[in-house]
């Protein structure tokens, strides 16, 4: 029972995990919280259905393709709604991302309409036995997806020349231009990476739970916002475990305590985090966006 | 007048004094909230509590909602001194959320169906009123050394903290007062609409206060009033259009941050313009200067 709830709450973790790596790489360059995130993760969710549902692509294309459009697709709304914006005021970007997410949101419920969908999957995922613990394989895809995704980003970032140029952007702006790197395609791509990751969290949230909304952006933009400042906003690290301790404290409030209380867990869990460290938990001491 | 203009004047009223006390806390102070939506929360739900349950009357049940969330923003104030930036805005988001989910868990607020049946005790003089007071005292705290020194923390707060400015004690302030105006808001949303339910006071509210200072004009009491007046009355007056009506606010919003980055009245000093004005009209009238003598 404990094992399958660690188990539950390392799932939904991971995917509050892979969208707050978007926030948080957006946020560590840029310095705005964009809005827009959430519903470019739930753009993923109905790319991949459309793909799925219409073209009758398999799942595994579909998580892909879905993955490139949606990165596309976040490429261009940076060019449109936020490059106009750099040398402005710091708020006037963030309300951009607010109008960008509301007519994403917009557009979907027009397009498609704002019921329920889900994927028509005919097949069923097979509920493994592991050494007593039943685990469904549909978790165990989810988690294997987005350890790679989160594994492949720390490497990009880590130990490659434009990981360096975007370390070196989120760190100093002016004096990473001054030094010839193009600071243009280094937030393009880190747009591109953000929302690739964000589409495969909408693939794979809206397959897990077997239900997506044209408002579910918000919803899971929120807490996985929260999950980034938790650890630490701007870091890989700090994303992946505010991701999982969001994911397995929220799951622990519905097992044990109430589920009607679940969002009041994680929101009082942030309170007291950041009243303790306040630039999060990875977040460096010298951080000062005022 | 008819029924429409005046609901419109009531809504955009509303929305103007609850702006207006996120105009001290952000527009004057610097101090990025995303819990305004709450104050006017806890404001409506004391307010409606009150008329519903007893006899109080209406303007006490309102003041007991302002003063209620006047505490509840030095609560929130206080603790939220260490942060800064937009650690603050996700702190304050957090305490946003709790009070949302409190509500929507708590027997005596009905959770999620929330308060029915309140007395309709709100109409465009109590509005008016209520605006008229608060541009007062914004604009006398605005021109009072308090207000110059809450600028000053906006500008640079090391600066300010270095002419022996205590910051502490005029963030909060600056909290309790902007606290105080979402409060009333909420007495007279609560005793308009009739009935409350936690969802009108979420996060997603908050931004659209947040919305309403930032479109006209941060900083400025006229940008709050335009901005207020352009975002709340507009999605009124096009209600019939539904869901195009959205998407054309998502795409103004895009529209007027890239071409009026600071804001439709952004730069634009409204007392000189009024002035510039004024001397205009003096000329096609030709009415003489008087000439001190």
């Amino acid at each position: 029972m404990l094992i399958n709830q660690i188990f539950n709450g390392l799932t939904i973790g991971s995917i509050y995990a892979l969208i707050a790596l978007g926030y948080s790489q957006v946020y560590g360059i840029l310095g705005f919280i964009n809005f827009a995130h959430g519903d470019l993760f739930m753009l993923g969710a109905y790319v991949g259905f459309l793909l799925v549902s219409f073209l009758h692509v398999g799942l595994v294309p579909a998580l892909i393709l879905s993955m490139l459009i949606v990165g596309g697709i976040g490429v261009l709304v940076e060019r449109v709604a936020y490059r106009p914006l750099r040398k402005a005021a710091r708020l006037a970007p963030m309300i951009s991302s607010i109008g960008v997410s509301v007519t994403l949101q917009t557009a979907i419920v027009l397009l498609i309409g704002p019921q329920t969908e889900r994927y028509p999957l005919e097949y069923q995922f097979p509920v493994l036995d592991i050494l007593g613990v039943k685990i469904s394989a549909l978790q165990i895809i989810i988690l294997v997806v987005a350890i790679v995704l989160m594994l492949g980003l720390e490497l990009l970032v880590q130990k490659t020349r434009i990981g360096m140029a975007m370390r070196a952007t989120a760190e100093n702006y002016e004096a990473t231009s001054l030094m010839g790197v193009s600071i243009n395609k280094v937030i393009s791509l880190t747009f591109l990476l953000g929302s690739s990751l964000g589409a495969a969290a909408g693939v794979l949230v809206a397959v897990y739970y077997n239900a997506f909304f044209p408002y579910i952006g918000s919803l899971f933009g929120i807490k996985a916002f929260i999950a980034a400042v938790l650890g630490g906003i701007g870091s890989v690290r700090g994303a992946v475990i505010g991701g999982f301790i969001l994911g397995i404290s929220e799951i622990f409030a519905v097992a044990y305590l109430s589920s009607s209380w679940r969002d009041a867990v994680a929101f009082t869990l942030l309170i007291i985090i950041l009243l303790a460290r306040p630039t999060g938990i990875l977040g460096m001491k010298t951080t000062v966006r005022a | 007048m008819d029924a429409l203009t005046q609901h419109i004047l009531i809504i955009i009223g509303i929305n103007v004094i609850s702006a207006l006390g996120l105009h001290i806390i952000t527009g004057l102070t610097g101090q990025f909230s995303l819990a305004h939506a709450t104050f006017a929360g806890i404001g409506a739900y004391t307010s409606a509590l009150l008329t519903l349950n007893s006899n109080v009357p209406f303007p006490v049940a309102l003041l007991a909602g302002v003063v209620l969330a006047g505490i509840a923003s030095a609560l929130v104030g206080y603790p939220s001194l260490r942060l800064r930036g937009d650690y603050l805005a996700i702190a304050t988001l957090g305490f946003g959320e709790v009070f949302r989910v409190s509500m929507l868990n708590f027997k005596f607020t009905n959770g999620a169906l929330g308060l029915h049946g309140i007395l309709q005790m709100t109409n465009l003089y109590w509005v008016a009123g209520g605006v008229a007071i608060c541009i007062f005292l914004t604009y006398m705290m605005t021109k009072s050394r308090t207000g110059r020194i809450l600028t000053a923390i906006r500008e640079d707060e090391l600066i300010a903290e270095s002419f022996g400015v205590n910051l502490g004690k005029y963030k909060v302030f600056a909290f309790v007062m902007g606290g105080c105006f979402a409060g009333l808001a909420g007495g007279f949303y609560a005793h308009y609409l009739l009935f409350v339910n936690p969802t009108d006071f979420g996060v997603m509210k908050s931004v659209d206060i947040l919305l309403y200072i930032i479109i006209g004009g941060l900083g400025t009491i006229p940008g709050v009033l335009v901005g207020t007046a352009l975002l709340t009355g507009l999605p009124e007056l096009l209600r019939p259009f539904a869901q195009y009506r959205m998407l054309a606010y998502g795409i103004g919003l895009v529209l007027i941050m890239v071409y009026r980055p600071s804001g439709l009245l952004g730069s634009v000093d409204s007392g000189s313009v009024l002035y510039k004005a004024y001397q205009r009209i003096r000329k096609t009238l030709k009415i003489p200067t008087v000439k001190n003598e």
